[in-house]
């Protein structure tokens, strides 16, 4: 994976400000190779940053060669002499683990972070599955990245307008924070879900998104509405075999006792004590070397009371016969644990659930009232060599009944207005977390990180490190004299914000010109201090009822506990 | 005594490090030193309940676990509140960063790895904060030191599963 090879590259930063004999205040870099400063303040992507050859002696400390250019020097100068500035939108962990690298290395760095939600840290909140506590333990480096004085969370604050038809109404737009940051940080992840594109999939009741039902019973309040009944039919499926699929037939199959002491929302309690679900297929249109689940995952699943586990035997055995040795220590293991699983299964439990491989959606049906009955599918088998299977349609269809389906192929990002996205990728184009436009030239002064990325797969340490190679290409940038927003402005806009001191504690008393620029229209932001504000509300509500929480389901309701 | 050799290489996260266990680390130390549970969560619990099963015998404690260790959710507060210890107890573990630069502290037998390091500000990523849920602690050790535990978890392979830069031992 390019992705992880590029990520090898990363060395902890430390920076030294040396002050030449020349006079110019060179900020330096410990790092094994490294970036060059650009010999042009405006340089299509084309030619990336070349690492200059001599410059790092054997300590690694020092940069011998000056910037070439005297323009680039300049700039390097004047910003030695002022704050870096760093708007965030987003508040999930791309956007939060960016930051921490910045505020970390980047000496006198500010960090204002946007947040639509009155309440932060994204998927780690929304997504991440209420039974699965422990993966929420990052939060704790949120905490300590909000605690600096030098980072500013402004909640309850929507930056930019998608590029859909139903985008919900913009606070700010992205033009609006050109004048007052050097850099921005686009972090907005992936709100909406990829299609099948099959018949009766959007208006059939009973077929959603997994991606749904998840911000639904993690009290997303946009997805609160979902009418949701568990209760009208014992057979749900899910498509798609990666980890939200089966978080999805784990909430569906888990004793309800256990998931109460979770912070499952209590909506979605009282959905589930109607529920009547008992049978859960889980489709994938190949085998089950394709699976995109991990071992984790499957192994709670097979832990599951009074669960019995169905899977075509012979073909997980067909399979691994075709990759033989080929087969990696993490694949090898999850087929083995999958062998395992299928053997020690206790048939006719009273629930259970299937992997269910070679099969892609051809189209719902519905009964009268338009909510859903029954799938076809599709079979398929499977052709090419072991690690790059394809599926091929043989011709042959089935009929699953059924009446609730979960679609679980992928979530999607979408643009916001201002910015170049790459509408078939699904991703803010970008080399390195710098935003590149259609062309490939560099948007000066734009970065992305997490999802919006490197796409809407991976688990929270894949995004940190992400995040992580952003913040560095930022930092090269800024101290390289790569161009950023404000370069030229002599007269900047703003107040350039003064650097919070040590005795200064309540940072919401700072001079933000953006804080009061909503303030003054009327629009309430929330910090950081309120949002545990918020939280502490939560976990009192929750330990009335022994849950390590009790999510507040509506903005309102969050809005009001600060008044 | 055999210096035991460990090379802590950064997942995509954390940054290099090599730790050099100083000759002071029997190996054939004793095998006593709890692990206090400092989170209540249910993982805590069962890692806690999986060190104790997977004390074994002939290793020096505080490499017991040298990937449960990684995942220890436990001593930190413990051992904060008795403060770290003195030149003369415990043993004495090396940090080699990445630059080569040697940052010498001591560890009391039980504590974990990372525990160690983040009681010494040495900048090790834990993301999940010691509680088994992602891989960004994981360590790499030489084959001997490695054979000298017991292996690691179901519950610890799956997660090294997720790791960057795996390798066998």
């Amino acid at each position: 994976m390019n992705r992880l090879i590029l990520l090898r590259q990363l060395h902890r930063q430390t920076q030294r400000h040396f002050i030449c004999p020349n006079g110019p205040v060179v900020a330096l870099h410990r790092f094994k190779s490294v970036r060059a400063f650009s010999t042009s303040l405006v340089r299509p992507a084309a030619a990336p940053q070349t690492a200059t050859s001599s410059g790092v002696d054997t300590e690694g400390t020092t940069l011998k060669e000056p910037p070439v250019d005297p323009a680039v020097a300049a700039v390097i100068r004047e910003r030695a002499e002022k704050p870096f500035r760093m708007a965030v939108v987003g508040s999930g962990p791309g956007g939060f683990y960016t930051a921490h690298r910045i505020l970390k290395h980047l000496p006198h760095s500010t960090v204002d972070m946007f947040e639509a939600l009155p309440v932060p840290h994204g998927l780690v909140r929304f997504g991440v599955a209420p039974d699965h506590p422990e993966v929420k333990n990052v939060m704790t480096t949120f905490d300590e990245v909000a605690a600096s004085p030098n980072f500013t969370f402004i909640g309850n604050t929507r930056v930019g307008t998608y590029t859909t038809p139903d985008s919900p109404k913009a606070d700010l737009e992205i033009s609006d924070l050109y004048p007052h940051y050097d850099a921005i940080l686009l972090a907005y992840g992936a709100h909406e879900d990829r299609l099948l594109g099959v018949s009766r999939e959007q208006d059939l009741k009973g077929v959603m998104a997994a991606r749904t039902f998840v911000g639904f019973y993690n009290g997303l309040p946009s997805e609160q509405d979902l009418d949701l009944a568990l209760s009208q039919t014992e057979t749900a499926i899910v498509i798609g075999q990666g980890n939200v699929a089966l978080d999805v037939a784990r909430i569906l199959l888990t004793p309800l006792e256990e998931l109460k002491k979770t912070d499952l929302t209590d909506k979605m309690v009282k959905v589930l004590e109607k529920s009547r679900v008992k049978h859960v297929h889980v489709i994938g249109r190949r085998g089950p070397l394709e699976v995109a689940f991990t071992s984790k995952e499957l192994r709670e699943m097979l832990q599951l009371p009074d669960t019995s586990f169905y899977m075509d035997k012979s073909l997980l055995d067909s399979e691994m016969e075709l990759a033989g040795k080929s087969l990696e220590r993490p694949r090898k293991r999850l087929m083995g644990l999958l062998e395992k699983g299928a053997k020690e299964s206790k048939p006719d439990q009273p629930k259970s659930w299937t992997l269910k491989f070679l099969r892609s959606p051809l189209g719902f049906h519905g009964d009268d009232q338009g909510t859903l009955k029954s799938i076809d599918l599709g079979i398929n088998r499977l052709e090419g060599e072991a690690g790059s299977r394809r599926a091929v349609a043989t011709g042959d269809k089935e009929s699953l009944d059924c009446g609730l389906a979960f679609r679980s192929i992928g979530y999607k990002s979408v643009g916001i207005h201002g910015i170049p996205f790459d509408n078939r990728k699904g991703v803010v184009s970008n080399e390195e977390g710098k935003v590149i436009d259609a062309d490939k030239n560099i948007v000066p002064g734009m970065y992305v990180s997490g999802w919006l990325k490197h796409g809407p797969i991976g688990v929270i340490a894949s995004t940190m490190a992400g995040a992580y190679e952003t913040a560095h290409t930022i930092m090269n940038d800024w101290n390289g004299g790569a161009p950023m927003l404000n370069d030229q402005a002599k007269e900047i806009a703003s107040v350039t914000p003064t650097l919070a001191t040590p005795e200064e504690k309540d940072i919401s008393q700072r001079s933000n010109p953006l804080l009061d620029l909503l303030r003054a229209r009327g629009h309430k932001t929330v910090s950081y201090q309120d949002w545990k504000k918020i939280e502490q509300k939560e976990f009192d509500l929750g330990a009335t009822v022994g849950k390590p929480r009790e999510k507040l389901l509506t903005v309102e309701e969050m809005l009001k506990v600060l008044d | 005594m055999a210096s035991i050799a460990t090379a802590f290489r950064p997942t995509w996260t954390s940054v290099g490090r090599s730790i050099i266990a100083n000759r002071s680390l029997a190996l054939t130390g004793s095998t006593s030193g709890g692990f206090a549970l400092s989170t209540p969560s249910f993982a805590a619990a069962q890692m806690a309940r999986a060190q104790g099963l997977k004390r074994s015998t002939g290793a020096p404690a505080w490499l017991c676990s040298f990937q449960t260790s990684a995942f220890s959710t436990a001593s930190g507060p413990v051992f904060a509140k008795r403060g770290r210890p003195g030149p003369d107890q415990g043993f004495a573990v090396n940090f080699v960063l990445q630059d080569g630069e040697e940052i010498s502290v001591r560890a009391f037998e039980g504590e974990s790895l990372l525990d160690v390091a983040w009681a010494n500000d040495i900048d090790i990523e834990g993301a999940c904060d010691a509680s088994l849920a992602c891989s960004t602690c994981h360590l790499i050790l030489d084959e001997g030191s490695y054979n000298k535990l017991e292996e690691p978890t179901d519950e610890e392979n799956d997660m090294l599963d997720l790791a960057f830069g795996l390798s066998d031992t």
